[in-house]
């Protein structure tokens, strides 16, 4: 069983729930931008949790299938299409071999999740499939899918048409985006007029928002005046390096702020004045260029709940996914 | 008089109305294009991506100027 690609859309990898094992030597994780939309379209189709599946950005690919199967749609709302019949995306579908998947136009969100019974059976690298592009690693070859070729699909594996997820528990991407952010670690390097003003601004994303960071425009910050001590570098935002957690909001030159996502460096010089919360990387990674972004103050607790009810959510998507299949 | 169609923007980004900064429009009003034939790029991601026509006949109208922001879905120019 495989799948050909017939258009790669614009941006299309393999991904899983990312390469954690990395992480502590300073391998970004890589995998799924948005974690809900990731597990409910594996759900959807019948997969084990963490099996691969493919992440489309703003355009979606054309794609053959080459045997019957199972499939399913989830992520970012674009027209799907099978054979040219507009589906139901966030429900799995047979497909005969022969068959073409292809999309619409992007109407919100931006990435779409595409999951096949067995899921993408790419060689896992350091413990997953996921693709790191900026080091070749991982997914198909290590790179975004081209036009011609033939993606693996784990054997044995009929899945479950019929499925859906309840048009209650399907996110809302569109209209403006709160990220809720825990203030640090070097958030005393910004005035503290300016850090309130950071979180009061209308950010919009720039055209530079990929898999790696997301760049915005809207303010400015103002550093706090100081003599850079040894190890960090000239400009204002420089610190002596630090870790960059997945999420760590950085400001170089203080105009553009960069949200660093799972495809990023891990550690550097930028100041870091905070922190998107775990649970709301997968909104951010639903936000397109042009989109409006506000960033919202949170205690650890506050983003260690917020994280159970994202784990909530999830759950109750399985179970009412399980109950009407 | 024949129908008028638009050519949209797929994704958000940057439009550019010529292949690069020395070269002419890819498209003017009044030309004729066909389907396939490309009519600007958007670049999103640092990535460019061709943007083609849909169907056949004269460009009317280009709605977008060079390197103007555009959202998904935006009409980019008509054709007749």
């Amino acid at each position: 069983m495989a799948l050909e690609i017939l258009r790669p859309g614009l941006m299309t990898t393999v991904q899983d729930e990312g390469r954690t094992q990395g992480y502590a030597l300073g391998m970004p994780p890589s995998g799924a931008m948005d974690r809900f939309s990731y597990h409910v379209a594996n759900a959807l189709v019948g997969n084990p949790s963490g099996a691969a599946v493919l992440e489309c950005t703003y355009l979606g690919p054309e794609i053959g299938f080459s045997q019957a199967t199972t499939f399913a749609v989830t992520g970012a709302d674009l027209p799907v299409h099978l054979n040219g019949k507009e589906i139901q995306p966030w429900a799995s579908h047979r497909a005969e071999a022969g068959d073409v998947l292809g999309f619409g136009f992007l109407r919100s969100g931006a990435r779409a999740y595409i999951a096949v019974a067995g899921g993408i059976d790419v060689e896992p690298v350091m413990g997953s499939r996921s693709t790191y592009t900026l080091c070749g690693m991982g997914g198909f070859q290590g790179r975004a899918l081209r036009a011609g070729d033939l993606l693996p699909v784990g054997a044995d594996a009929t899945g479950t048409p019929g499925r859906s997820l309840p048009a209650a528990l399907v996110p809302d991407f569109a209209g403006p985006a709160e990220l809720r952010v825990v203030v640090g670690l070097a958030s005393y390097r910004v005035t503290p007029d300016s850090l309130a003003a950071f979180f009061e601004t209308e950010w919009q994303v720039t055209p530079d928002a990929n898999r790696v960071g997301y760049r915005y425009r809207g303010g400015l910050v103002e550093w706090v005046p100081r003599t850079q001590p040894r190890g960090a570098g000239s400009d204002p935002a420089n610190v002596v390096d630090i870790g960059y957690p997945i999420g760590s909001i950085q400001i170089p030159g203080g105009t553009e702020p960069i949200a660093l996502l799972n495809d990023a460096v891990t550690g550097g010089g930028y100041a870091t004045i905070g922190t998107i919360i775990s649970s709301d990387i997968q909104v951010a990674g639903q936000t397109k260029t042009g989109d409006v972004t506000r960033f919202c103050p949170v205690s650890i607790d506050a983003a260690l709940g917020a994280r159970q009810e994202a784990r909530a959510r999830l759950a109750k998507a399985r179970e009412a996914i399980e109950a009407r299949s | 008089m024949s129908e008028e169609k638009t050519v949209a923007a797929p994704f958000p980004g940057v439009f550019y109305r010529r292949p690069d900064p020395e070269s002419p429009p890819f498209v003017n009003v009044g030309d004729v294009v066909e389907a396939g034939t490309v009519v600007g790029l958007i670049e999103v991601m640092k990535m460019f991506q061709e943007i083609q026509a849909g169907a056949s006949g004269h460009v009317t109208a280009v709605l977008v100027e060079n390197e103007q922001a555009v959202d998904a879905g935006q009409t980019l120019l008509t054709v007749e």
